[in-house]
């Protein structure tokens, strides 16, 4: 995985002494709140209902074991004993101290982490599939390109005060994983005729109030202009993105009003001068980068492992992704226990799955954006020993893509903007379908919450989506079917009027009856969705 | 005052040229198209920089006003300028920060007219915040300064 050399330490290393000098500022009165705040918010810190948040940057969702273990040090030391991995594939601590914060971002700044971007009106964390490098389907890894990526928009000069937020996603496999045209750029790497290997440009994708999948606009873009045409599409936005209306901001809404064809133009044409003009880092980066990405040294051995034990062998089925090498697997450790927060682990958690990420995993770790984290080579012997600690530290959940594998936003327990509570909506479920037993039969099946509109739980790519609604003061929940962030993308629709939250809990019930009853051969609720309809549905839920 | 809108050279805080301070009243974007004679203009976010390629060469002094800081359209104004060779006078103006100069400052401003006055050892430590940059800008074209990764790769 990528290190540091000491030009990257020195670019943080300067951004800490650049943050504590700001924070100087502000306590000596000659910063205003106003003009601290977007700087605080470039180096990730929020304020909530209750404290400061800090989101730390997971770069692609990669993380070592080191890192790993500094996070959980964090936790302890500086917030209540946890913190909470996002769908960004960054993690966030809830209860922090303005004053605490510039030594957290030292402390960070030793194992090559920070929060730079995680928030603000700028590009933001780059982010990635949480199996790149090591999923049997991928055509490349994608991270050296997220790698360069990261570099380019760090610190842009002329990118850092855009119109609204802007996220950047990087993957290299037909399989989507990780939600690539939902973001404001998806990048897909792709082969072309000639074999040659270049970027497939999708623009304009995002979630929010308005979610919109992101079209194409370049089929392929060679390697060696892949930063200039980045910078030609950011620099449009930048020029011609609304800033009379902070809901119309992001490029989704500039992509849509001009048109995919006259943004496309507009961003071809600045593309020609830029390739004049010569913005893209020598070639043999790319080839320096892509060396720290370098496989480790997978050895032969045994391709199956004893499945006598049957908890054992329904989490291998559910929580273990195929390798590119046959003696090795991914395996998913899931943050969705039964009843729990969905994405958060304790500062212990954290170090004991650096530890496991030492003995079993090369030393590498992934944050899925479903809010799991991912050991990526587990050789297939060693998986008995790895999940009989995961087991007995809580981490065994074997729930990956099920219903009980939620998506929930942080919502009324944590966030100012919220309408409703998403967590313990998402608790009650969970234990609801565990009781009943019937998450297995419900196979994959991806429920995801929002307590308001923002979006963050991805509700509008659920196959199921639920959104925390605000009617009259009183908490209530709307419901939608249909969504998809994979390959198969797809906005969910809302099936009706709202409801209570003991009503949406019975009306997932209701919805996931209709699936089991109408269910053809191995399709998914998401193909019977696609094929029956929105109205068998309906007419279960209002009928 | 004949014309409202522009700074005076005593409003100019930081300078980096050797040459006289331009003591021109600025026109807007449209007008100087108009008028053959203005040598100094002063850019609104919503102006489009590119208009004023062609009068590139009559140019002493361009002006990119600022009205709020969080407002990034002037630093594309800025390279836009640059990229096309425009060497003259090119001054950051209206709500700029101390945070805002080391970008500013990379994108091709070489002057600076905050509002209000800044700190000048909050500045000379802003203007240093990056020893080394990553990306390709106006500090870095015709060989003036070399990014990260040319330096890895010399
Ligand atoms: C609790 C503090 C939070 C606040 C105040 C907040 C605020 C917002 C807002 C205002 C938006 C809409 C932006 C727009 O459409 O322009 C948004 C979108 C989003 N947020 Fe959050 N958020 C918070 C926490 C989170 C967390 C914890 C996650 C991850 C689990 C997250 C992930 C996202 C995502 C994925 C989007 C959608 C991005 C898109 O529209 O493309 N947010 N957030
Ligand atoms: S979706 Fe709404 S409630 Fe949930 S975290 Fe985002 S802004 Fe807060």
């Amino acid at each position: 995985m990528y290190q540091y050399d000491q030009y990257d330490q020195a670019m943080v290393d300067a951004r800490v002494e650049e943050f504590r000098d700001q924070a100087r500022r502000r306590l000596e009165g000659k910063l205003t709140e106003d003009q601290f705040k977007p700087l605080r918010l470039m180096n990730g810190l929020y304020l909530q209902l209750h404290a400061y948040m800090l989101r730390v940057a997971i770069p692609y969702g990669t993380l070592n074991s080191r890192q790993m273990t500094a996070l959980g040090d964090i936790a302890d030391k500086y917030d209540r004993g946890y913190g909470h991995f996002t769908t960004r594939q960054n993690i966030q601590y809830n209860w922090i101290k303005l004053e605490d914060a510039a030594d957290i971002l030292a402390d960070l700044a030793k194992v090559e982490m920070h929060a730079i971007q995680t928030s603000g009106n700028c590009i933001r964390n780059i982010s990635s599939d949480h199996f790149a490098g090591a999923t049997f389907d991928e055509l490349v890894d994608p991270r050296p390109y997220a790698e360069l990526l990261r570099q380019w928009s760090s610190f842009h000069p002329e990118f850092t005060y855009l119109p609204r937020k802007f996220k950047i996603c990087v993957i290299a496999s037909e399989r989507d994983r990780a939600a690539m045209r939902l973001h404001d750029i998806g990048i897909q790497i792709v082969k072309n005729e000639a074999g040659e290997i270049g970027a497939r440009f999708f623009v304009g994708g995002g979630m929010g109030r308005t979610p919109m999948i992101a079209p194409m606009i370049r089929n392929f873009v060679p390697l060696d202009q892949l930063i200039t045409y980045a910078e030609a599409c950011l620099r449009v936005y930048n020029r011609y993105g609304r800033r009379d209306n902070k809901y119309k901001a992001r490029i989704k809404i500039l992509v849509h009003e001009l048109g995919k064809e006259e943004y496309t133009r507009q961003v071809e044409e600045e593309f020609a001068h830029m390739l004049d003009i010569g913005v893209e880092p020598p070639r043999e980066e790319l080839a320096r980068i892509a060396e720290h990405f370098a496989d480790p040294t997978f050895e032969y051995g045994p391709k199956t492992v004893d499945r006598s034990d049957p908890d054992f062998a329904l989490w291998v089925d559910r929580n273990t992704h195929r390798h590119k090498h046959d003696s090795y697997v991914s395996a998913v450790i899931s943050l969705k226990p039964v009843g729990g927060i969905p994405g958060d682990a304790t500062g212990e958690q954290m170090r004991l799955m650096a530890q496991l990420a030492k003995r079993y995993s090369f030393d590498e770790i992934r944050i899925m954006h479903t809010q799991n984290v991912v050991l990526p080579h587990v050789q297939i012997v060693n998986l008995p020993a790895l999940w009989s600690e995961l087991d007995a530290a809580g981490l065994g959940a074997p729930n990956m893509d099920t219903i009980e594998d939620m998506i929930a936003c942080p919502g009324l327990d944590y966030c100012a903007l919220a309408n409703a509570r998403s967590i313990p909506l998402a608790q009650r479920i969970s234990e609801a379908f565990d009781a009943s037993g019937k998450t297995e039969k419900l196979g994959e099946l991806k429920l995801k919450i929002s307590g308001c509109i923002n979006a963050c739980g991805h509700h509008h790519a659920g196959h199921i989506g639920i959104l925390g609604v605000d009617k009259k003061g009183v908490e209530n929940y709307q419901l939608s079917l249909g969504g998809s962030e994979a390959e198969d993308v797809s906005l969910a629709k809302i099936t009706g009027p709202g409801f209570t939250e003991d009503g949406v809990i019975e009306a997932v019930e209701k919805v996931t009856d209709v699936y089991l009853a109408r269910k053809e051969g191995e399709e998914r609720f998401l193909d019977t969705y696609r094929r029956i309809g929105m109205e068998p549905f309906k007419e279960a839920l209002y009928g | 005052m004949d014309n409202p809108l522009g700074t005076s050279p005593d409003e100019v805080q930081f300078r980096f040229r050797e040459d006289e301070v331009a003591d021109h009243a600025t026109v807007t974007v449209d007008s100087c198209c108009d008028q053959t004679n203005a040598t100094a203009v002063r850019i609104e976010p919503g102006d489009d920089a590119r208009v004023l390629l062609p009068f590139l060469d009559r140019l002493a002094l361009v002006e990119v006003n600022f009205p709020g800081f969080a407002d990034g359209r002037g630093y594309s104004a800025a390279r836009i300028l640059r990229e096309a060779g425009y060497t003259g006078e090119l001054r950051a103006v209206g709500d700029v920060l101390i945070d805002q100069l080391s970008h500013m400052r990379r994108c091709g401003f070489d002057a600076f007219a905050p509002d209000k006055p800044l700190d000048e050892e909050d500045a000379a430590r802003a203007f240093a915040t990056w020893g080394n940059v990553y990306q390709r800008a106006d500090d870095t074209s015709g060989g003036r300064r070399k990014t990260i990764a040319e330096l890895r790769h010399d």
